[in-house]
């Protein structure tokens, strides 16, 4: 490593011992300064959206997470549709996402060679990088009406007449509702998952898989009885992390999800999340009370991705390794 | 290194199914993993070639150097948001990249090890996974109610909030790939740890680094969410960053929700130009990347 145009001044000959310890302590200062604000940031979170949410907490109590009224002309506020909203969307994306990304992960890491793996890999990550409006605004112009038209009189047609899951299926095909906001959190949770799962299945040592492969195993069956065994708790890991970036998922969601304060059975009903109440209400909200319950919302909803993020990287780290959730 | 004949299957190993059947079964998958590659790539393509079509056409000199129209009127622009964007992420990048290269410094360099690193570490992993609209609520409790208006500031610390553990944890991976024989040969020669890690680590970990907070802007520009209750929007030039201020984002989201023919154009004018402003910044790091490798 060259030290530069002046080596005398890059190697920081001292000009006495003491500056040099004040330089020394300065800059290790700064370093545990700025470590420290991570977490002393995440307790101010929690502190904050408590102090905030107070007014809420105290005349709603508990009974806030499973009341479904939302009536700020009464001043009666429930978390529960939106919970409910979050957790059903989240559902559906994680069921479209999680064997979507194990099989592109499958095709990455055995089948590809390198390649096709490389700029593959580089498109599925590409997806992370559209903003969330982008994804907002392509599932309220284009997505809704496509599956308007087609997909949802479909699905109606084919499901209709079936007891129970015809239910799931109910009411006029708008294209707005629960049905888009889970496929578009699947699409924005894949490439997460996908990168996770990849660099999950690419640790399990080759001797594993040669001997199966020996035995007589067929690609699926190294896959699905070595690989998916091997790597199970870094996959559960990366099913977590996917799980707490989708629940928290905003503009694409308000944009596609309709914003009613209702809880139905029908995927093809408009409801809520948490996070679409927020981006929706929050600064229409015009007395303190509203606004503590918009702001306790937000509360549940960080405990939920706090618990989830908390839960996912034990998970992965139980693997050795450093694996975030970002980018 | 096939089974005897007559021994019984315990364990993972092949069952007994039929050749030609375990054959029908491999190929099925095989072929399900090209589907769902094809779903990835034709979504990919599905959502860019709609942006680039529809953002297009709204695309003008004007569009990029004038004030919105009023719903209906010809003309206008959204010049003042893209100049808000610009002053907003660039606050957000002077007061996010500092803390968070300091922060990663810490955890390459003085943290490695002990149990405040590792908790510290731990939390970044999780600061990451922070939804955005909440770190707009919490600079929302913690800048706008106590100063009693939105502003452009508020937008930056928000955006900060969510640059600040990602630029930590890439400084902090690409600090430790840096040998540690570097680090031992400068102290040997009695520079001072600190130009140690000035000097040496951070010049030869550069790519890298430049890549993390190339990550940071390119992740916190596209966003709306924390700019919903902080920065909120403007219809004017931004003259400084102290009240509400315009940002193309969030303005998106208003123009895409109003029924107005030429807002919604305009929105996906405004998506064109924040998409292509993003995918630039994220190929480049590709680049940078690629060029180290």
């Amino acid at each position: 490593m060259p030290f530069g145009r002046s080596k005398r001044a890059s190697m920081g000959l001292p000009l006495s011992k003491t500056g040099v310890r004040r330089g020394d302590a300065l800059f290790h200062g700064a370093a545990v300064a700025a470590a420290a604000l991570v977490p002393v940031l995440m307790a101010g979170l929690f502190v904050e959206l408590a102090y905030g949410s107070r007014l809420s907490l105290e005349k709603f109590g508990f009974g806030f997470l499973v009341s479904a009224a939302w009536n700020p002309v009464t001043g009666n506020y429930g978390a529960a549709s939106s919970i409910y909203g979050s957790l059903v969307s989240t559902a559906m994306a994680l069921i479209i996402a999680i064997p979507l990304s194990l099989f592109i992960a499958l095709f990455l890491v055995e089948l590809a060679p390198p390649r096709l793996a490389r700029p593959v890999s580089g498109a599925i990550e590409l997806l992370a990088a559209i903003p969330s409006i982008i994804y907002g605004m392509w599932g309220l112009f284009v997505l809704a009406p496509f599956l308007a038209d087609h997909v949802e009189p479909a699905l109606q047609a084919a499901f209709g007449h079936i007891p129970v899951i015809r239910a799931l299926f109910a009411g006029p095909p708008m294209g707005i509702g629960m049905l888009p906001a889970g496929l578009i959190l699947a699409l924005m949770v894949l490439p997460f998952t996908t990168a996770l799962m990849r660099d999950v299945l690419q640790l399990v040592p080759p001797v594993l898989k040669e001997a199966a492969a020996g035995m007589g195993s067929t690609t699926w069956e190294v896959f699905r009885k070595v690989m998916i065994p091997y790597g199970r708790r870094g996959l559960i890991g990366a099913g977590f992390l996917g799980l707490s970036r989708a629940i928290g998922e905003t503009m694409a969601v308000t944009f596609v999800i309709g914003n009613s304060h209702s809880i139905s059975a029908s995927l093809l009903a408009s409801g809520n999340t948490i996070a679409s109440t927020l981006a929706n209400e929050f600064t229409e909200a015009s007395d303190p009370l509203y606004l503590s319950a918009l702001i306790e919302l937000g509360l549940v909803l960080l405990v939920m991705t706090f618990l989830f993020q908390v839960a996912g990287h034990l998970w992965l780290s139980r693997l050795g390794r450093k694996t975030g959730g970002g980018q | 290194m096939a089974l005897p004949a007559g021994t019984k299957d315990r364990g993972w190993a092949v069952k007994c199914t039929s050749r030609t059947r375990r054959k029908l079964i491999d190929r099925t998958m095989k072929a399900a993993a090209g589907v769902a590659v094809l779903i990835g790539i034709g979504v990919l393509a599905w959502v860019l070639s709609v942006v680039f079509v529809r953002g297009a056409s709204a695309l003008s000199w004007s569009f990029f150097t004038k004030l919105p129209a009023p719903p209906g009127a010809p003309g206008g622009g959204l010049g003042n948001a893209m100049l808000g964007t610009l002053l907003i992420s660039a606050g957000a990048t002077l007061l996010g990249v500092p803390a968070g290269i300091m922060a990663g410094v810490y955890l390459a360099e003085y943290g490695a090890g002990t149990r405040f690193g590792g908790f510290v570490n731990f939390m970044v992993n999780v600061m990451m996974g922070i939804p955005s609209i909440i770190a707009g609520l919490f600079i929302y409790a913690l800048l706008v109610v106590s100063v009693g208006h939105f502003s452009g500031y508020a937008g930056a610390m928000a955006l900060a909030f969510l640059m600040m553990p990602v630029v930590a944890r890439t400084t902090a991976d690409m600090m430790a790939l840096v040998p540690d024989q570097l680090r031992e040969s400068a102290l040997a020669l009695g520079a001072p740890r600190w130009r140690v890690i000035v000097q040496i680590v951070f010049r030869a970990a550069r790519a890298g680094l430049l890549t993390g907070v190339l990550l940071a802007v390119a992740r916190v520009s596209g966003e709306t969410a924390p700019l919903l209750f902080t920065a909120l929007n403007s219809p004017y030039w931004p003259r400084s960053l102290a009240g509400p201020t315009a940002n193309l984002t969030v303005t998106i989201f208003n123009d895409a929700m109003s029924p107005y023919a030429n807002w919604q154009r305009a929105a996906w004018g405004a998506s064109l130009v924040i998409t292509l402003g993003v995918l630039t910044i994220s190929l480049l790091t590709r680049f940078i990347l690629r060029r180290r490798a």
